[in-house]
């Protein structure tokens, strides 16, 4: 088990670089998780510490190895891929073997890593059969299987259970966290599905074309984003923003209603700038109409049972989305008084960072 | 039984023979004929006696006179069917003939020697198959030795097609390097060049190298052939670039990728080249031709040519022989040709 150094990472294909300096320290027995949307360079970096693609500049480091220029082969590194990529000619039994017979072990450790891994895994008897007979979470197993027994430094997951439906995506999450809990190793897991992100990570890393917008516990990003970015990416669903300005007294007018909203610390931000209120769906509350912050006109309602959402429209026509526990009486085209909590208001200035409070 | 059965009764829509199924039929009879046809005017021609072969009009199946032992003649006497003078008509043996006029006998009565104009009798003739066409040439020709030539060649060949393919396919396919699409380029437009224009330089190459009547002077030269360096490829292609990389995280070396996760999965194309350069190479003549001068590294096509003199050409044991070289490449494709059509479809070769 190791941990990573990366600092100054950067990759350009041809013209384009999709990694715009990455630094980042993983220690050891981390879960790391990468999250960002398509395309912003969280499977590149990840092939980049795989060493499946060479970084056009920067370094990478394993406990303080430089390991730059060596081959992906030598970084003593696994990978679980998106595709799986078991090979489809040899048994299940063959493919988890197959790195340790490339390693050069006797038969007699190749056997007994294998049937431990087997074992772990749940996938002793499938353990003759080709990979084109297992369902889809037999292979994701065998996958993981391939990865574990190497015994590796690190482990790489790039978006494993994104071929998986949804029922059998959350059972191998759990059982993710569970091989984490169990083996303790240094996991870099890639994903573009932040529930994902927030249930398995002990710190994610939130990327946005090719750079790093924050590094954090899951409750660090939920609670304070450090910009407009990972506010809207983090939570679902995504965070309203409205906009407005700071007025003399300290208060915030917006274009919503009449009265400013009071008692909010607005940090060092001068009078007179204009803002982006933050306000998760779950910390808008419907009350009476004289505590109210806004009025909303409700355009969607969506009842899931356990919680409802609704989905409407503020008197300035900024959209505004709400949480309600249970079922909710509201109906569609019914006007509902919201106030925001004010503890769990975000402020972002013009250029989308969170406003230091 | 039951399967060939449907197959052949088929209709578009079923019990009804409409004018497109007819059309369909006649059209696939037609292709059936084209096919067959002619292997099957060979392989009945190749059992006819060389005086049937020499008949005009021809006949379909090898025909000869009916011949009958008559005591009191040492060989068997040639059957006729005679109109006598009385008007009926009897199955008589011809002991000889002079001018016009034949002596013939009956069989039941082989005393009586009756003589009969030649116009009057006529040949009766019954399917005879001439095996000795096919068991002369094997006893008296080196045939067993042109034969093992040929297979010597034909499997050597086709392993060391294989490999050399499979290797520069694996490189066209599998790594980018500054060139690749030029490498490539050439080895493609080595499909243009035919084998008539480098024939005297390839020779003058291995005549330098002392390779003159040695197989090796047939195997090598041809042993990289641009279709399969490209066919490979192609296939190569579409192997997913995952497994690769998840081998180079396995710790596998390029050679162990090479052998132990793309080959067994070019299987299906491998297996189509191979037929390929079967067929080439059990078929191959100009070359073999060219550098192979002494009988006893001639192989079968080669051997084959020998029957054909300057003055005359030895028909029956041609055709024989020439049957005989086609049943090796016949099997290949009856057992294989299954691969063919799967390899072809995944390969998107046409």
């Amino acid at each position: 088990m190791a941990g990573l150094t990366l600092s100054g990472i950067r990759k350009a294909f041809g013209p384009v670089e999709v990694l715009k300096g990455i630094d980042l320290d993983v220690a050891d027995g981390e879960f790391i998780v990468f999250v960002g949307p398509s395309g912003c360079g969280k499977s590149t970096l990840l092939r980049v510490i795989a060493g499946l693609e060479q970084a056009s500049a920067g370094t990478i480091a394993i406990d303080g190895v430089d390991v730059t220029a060596m081959r992906a082969s030598d970084r003593g590194l696994a990978m679980v891929f998106q595709s799986y990529a078991l090979y489809p000619h040899m048994s299940v039994y063959r493919n988890i073997a197959f790195a340790l017979e490339n390693m050069g072990l006797p038969r007699a450790e190749i056997e007994a890593r294998v049937m431990r891994a087997a074992t772990m895994l749940r996938l002793t008897d499938y353990l003759d059969r080709k990979p084109g007979a297992l369902s889809g979470g037999q292979r994701q197993r065998v996958a993981i299987g391939r990865a574990v027994v190497r015994d590796p430094r690190i482990f790489l997951f790039d978006e494993p259970l994104s071929n998986l439906d949804a029922e059998l995506r959350v059972a191998t999450r759990k059982e993710l966290a569970s091989l984490h809990a169990e083996i303790g190793g240094t996991m870099i897991y890639v994903t573009h599905d932040q529930v994902e992100a927030m249930t398995l990570a002990n710190r994610i890393v939130v990327l946005n074309a090719g750079r790093i917008e924050q590094v954090g516990t899951p409750l660090e990003l939920y609670n304070r984003p450090a910009n407009r970015f990972v506010a809207g990416f983090i939570g679902s669903p995504r965070m309203n923003f409205i906009p407005g300005r700071i007025g003399a007294d300290g208060t915030i007018g917006h274009g919503a209603a009449a009265t400013p909203l009071s008692g909010v610390d607005t940090g060092a931000a001068p009078a007179g700038a204009e803002i982006s209120i933050g306000i998760r769906p779950e910390h808008v509350e419907i009350v009476p109409d004289r505590q109210a912050d806004s009025s909303v006109s409700v355009q969607i309602v969506e009842q899931l049972g356990g919680e409802s959402y609704l989905y409407g429209l503020l008197p300035d026509g900024t959209a505004l989305t709400l949480r309600c526990a249970n079922e909710s009486p509201v109906r569609r085209g019914e006007t509902v008084f919201v106030r925001f909590q004010r503890t769990r208001l975000h402020l972002f200035d013009a250029a989308g960072a969170a406003l230091t409070r | 039984m039951g399967k060939a059965a449907t197959l052949l009764t088929a209709t578009k829509v079923r019990g009804r023979l409409g004018w497109t199924d007819m059309l369909a039929y006649a059209y696939l009879g037609l292709g059936v004929v084209l096919m067959f046809g002619p292997v099957l005017w060979l392989a009945l021609s190749s059992l006819k006696t060389p005086a049937a072969l020499l008949e005009f009009p021809p006949s379909f199946l090898p025909l000869s006179q009916k011949t009958v032992a008559v005591p009191g003649h040492d060989k068997p006497l040639e059957l006729y069917r005679v109109r006598l003078d009385d008007g009926s008509v009897k199955e008589l043996a011809q002991v000889r003939r002079i001018g016009i006029q034949a002596q013939m006998v009956d069989p039941a009565a082989p005393q009586t020697i009756i003589r009969v104009p030649i116009d009057r009798r006529e040949p009766i003739r019954e399917v005879a198959f001439a095996w000795s066409n096919y068991s002369e040439p094997l006893a008296q020709f080196n045939f067993a030795r042109f034969f093992g030539n040929s297979l010597f060649v034909t499997i050597l060949a086709t392993l060391v097609t294989l490999l050399i393919n499979s290797m520069a396919a694996y490189a066209l396919s599998i790594y980018e390097f500054p060139g690749k699409k030029a490498a490539l380029l050439m080895v493609i437009g080595t499909l243009m060049i035919p084998i008539t224009i480098i024939l005297a330089p390839v020779f003058l190459v291995v005549t330098k190298l002392g390779l003159n009547n040695s197989l090796w002077a047939v195997i090598l030269p041809g042993a990289a052939t641009p279709t399969g360096v490209f066919l490979l490829r192609q296939y190569m292609l579409t192997l997913p670039r995952d497994l690769i990389e998840a081998a180079r995280m396995d710790k596998a070396s390029e050679w162990q990728i090479y052998a132990r996760i793309v080959m067994p999965l070019t299987l299906p194309a491998l297996a189509v080249l191979a037929i390929f350069s079967i067929m080439w190479r059990w078929n191959e003549f100009l070359w073999p031709l060219a550098v192979l001068t002494k009988s006893e590294s001639y192989t079968l096509q080669i051997g084959l040519n020998a029957f054909q003199g300057e003055l005359q050409t030895q028909w029956h044991y041609l055709l024989a022989m020439t049957v005989m070289t086609l049943l090796p490449v016949a099997m290949v494709f009856v057992f294989l040709q299954r691969f063919i059509t799967t390899g072809i479809a995944n390969t998107g070769m046409k």
